[in-house]
């Protein structure tokens, strides 16, 4: 075998069980999968069994409370590993002296980092496939009617709150830090995508702030899908800007000990 | 043969703390380098440098004739680390840990060997939070061998090791260095650093003080020998003081104490005959290194 293409075999091996290793890891951590999968999933069984939430939203353009609360709450798992796994992780590995002690080697701690949000992201794949599931089979919640319009807003809004959970622990000055304001941000967040208010029926300044703020731009996306078209064009750059801007200040700011 | 690391007037300050002030070394290939001194000397802050962890204010630094920062990807490659405070994920297996690393590597040592040698086999799936002090140490020790490393460094080799894992480290290590690695050690046994190097450096205040070979070292900071007895017969101090090869004669109850250099004992013992003087509970201590160290820097080795 030529020199060249087995070394690129061992990069992509390493790259490939650093990913595997994190991801054990956050499995292990249950944080994502207890406080992001687990718990709303319980919650949207719950909410499911309510029979006063089958019934039409006002202004939600024909969709029940009950058949809002599932995006609200594939956003909830997003919300919680941005806020909660992700930068508890990486801002522990910073105090712990684990991306200090990857710089030693030739993988480097960018890489840590890296398989640190393919692992988040595998596990928010899995949380929204499965809600989408549990909905649809056990409740009888059909998928969203434009499903290459959901999808982008997914990953958008994907890609906006990972690269929160990066500025959080590129602020952070520590693991406890990180935590603290992890939780502070979570409840305006989720108050923002509808957890407790629909965003239709909030007063019109909280409801105008709402279409701004990440998880509110992202509930406006998916219900733009549910209903049958393509998002309209203020919340996907809304999240793309959050995306962007949190990332690239996130790189500017990022320190690896 | 050029010098596997080479070290020119490294100066290094933290805000407003000199760590390193000036500090020039060279590592030849082959050897097991030792690096001693105080706590706060600059020790770990020279050998960070040289690992491309820290960026030095002034000086330059060749390792394998690379520039730690500049040629950084290839320098990882060659180059084993153990840091001084360096940390795994927690919940990471120590099995999980060694596989991991051996991936990162174009040459990577059998890593299941390393378990066993180090005495971590039993250890293969506790997780890194679980292990104690010292088996997190060996583990830190396999994972800087792990790449096969041209040139490894390790800082604090076998701190909170127990006697008999210490031992073995020495042994893991002089096997490394049959194979032709380079080793730079930075250590506060004096046991360890006349066993395993050839070559010592004794760091104080960020400067160097002094490099030669353990034994070197001892004989250069003339601490010699001291000499303990009690005599037969009430003495005069001036008997010994006066002789050429004696430093100094304290008294501690009715003993005698006498330092001297390597020739103090003869000249000792045959003044006390000419007198007819016997020495009871005749005690020599050879001085050692741990005696060269303190007269050298003023301090006691840390005892940890
Ligand atoms: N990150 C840092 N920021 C500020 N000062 C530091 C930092 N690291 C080390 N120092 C200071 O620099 C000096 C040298 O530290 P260094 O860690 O190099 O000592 P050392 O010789 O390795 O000591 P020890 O034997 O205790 O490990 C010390 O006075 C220490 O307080
Ligand atoms: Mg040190």
């Amino acid at each position: 075998m030529p020199m060249s293409a087995s070394k690129t075999a061992e990069r992509g091996s390493a790259t490939w069980r650093l990913i595997k290793a994190e991801s054990t890891l956050c499995v292990r951590d249950k944080v994502g999968p207890l406080w992001g999968i687990g718990f709303p999933l319980i919650l949207l069984v719950i909410l499911g069994s309510v029979s006063d939430l089958r019934t039409p939203v006002e202004g939600g353009g024909g969709l029940t409370y009950f058949d809002l609360y599932v995006p609200v709450l594939v956003l909830f798992n997003l919300a919680i590993l941005a806020t909660a796994s992700l930068p508890t992780t990486l801002a522990g590995y910073r105090e712990n002296g684990v991306l200090r002690r990857m710089r030693t080697t030739p993988v480097g701690p960018a890489r840590v980092l890296a398989a640190q949000l393919v692992a988040n992201f595998a596990i928010a794949v899995v949380a929204m496939v499965l809600f989408l599931g549990v909905a649809g089979f056990g409740f009888g919640v059909g998928l969203p009617e434009h499903l290459p319009g959901f999808a982008l807003a997914w990953l958008l809004a994907a890609a906006a709150l990972l690269a929160i959970g990066l500025l959080i622990t590129a602020l952070a000055p520590g693991r406890g830090p990180a935590t603290a304001i992890g939780t502070v941000l979570f409840f305006p967040m989720m108050f923002f995508a509808g957890l407790w208010v629909p965003i239709s029926q909030m007063p019109p300044l909280l409801r105008d702030i709402a279409h701004y703020t990440p998880l509110g731009a992202g509930m406006g996306a998916f219900q733009d899908a549910y209903q049958g078209h393509f998002p309209s064009v203020v919340p996907l750059l809304t999240l793309a800007a959050y995306a962007v801007v949190c990332a690239s200040v996130a790189i500017r700011w990022f320190r690896w000990e | 043969m050029p010098p596997v690391i080479e070290v020119r007037d490294l100066h290094k300050r933290y805000d407003d703390k000199i760590a390193v002030d000036d500090v020039s070394l060279t590592v030849q290939e082959g050897e097991i380098f030792g690096i001693l001194g105080p706590n706060g000397a600059g020790k770990t802050t020279t050998v960070e440098c040289v690992e491309g962890l820290r960026t030095p204010d002034r000086g330059e630094i060749k390792v394998l004739g690379l520039d730690p920062l500049r040629d950084r990807a290839e320098l990882t490659r060659r180059l084993g680390v153990q840091l001084q405070a360096g940390h795994l994920p927690e919940r990471l297996q120590v099995a999980e840990a060694l596989e991991l690393y051996s991936s990162f590597y174009p040459e990577p040592a059998d890593w299941r060997g390393l378990l066993d040698g180090l005495g971590l086999a039993d250890k293969a799936k506790t997780r890194y939070a679980k292990l104690s002090g010292g088996q997190k140490q060996r583990l830190s020790i396999a994972l800087a061998l792990v790449g096969s490393p041209r040139v490894a460094i390790l800082d604090e080799l076998t701190t909170g090791l127990d006697p008999q894992a210490r031992r073995d480290t020495w042994d893991l290590i002089e096997g490394v260095r049959s194979r032709g690695v380079t080793i730079v050690l930075v250590t506060h046994f004096m046991e360890e650093a006349e066993r395993l190097c050839d070559r010592l450096a004794l760091i104080d205040a960020g400067r160097v003080v002094m490099v030669d070979t353990p034994a070197g070292l001892t004989e250069r900071a003339c601490a010699g020998q001291r000499i303990q007895f009690r005599p037969s017969r009430p003495m005069d101090d001036r008997l010994l003081t006066s002789l050429p090869d004696v430093s100094g004669v304290t008294r501690r109850g009715e003993l005698v104490i006498v330092n001297g250099n390597d020739n103090a004992l003869n000249a000792v013992t045959t003044v006390l005959a000419r007198n007819q003087i016997v020495a009871h509970q005749l005690r020599v201590e050879q001085a050692s290194l741990e005696d060269a160290f303190v007269r050298l820097t003023g301090k006691r080795p840390d005892p940890r």
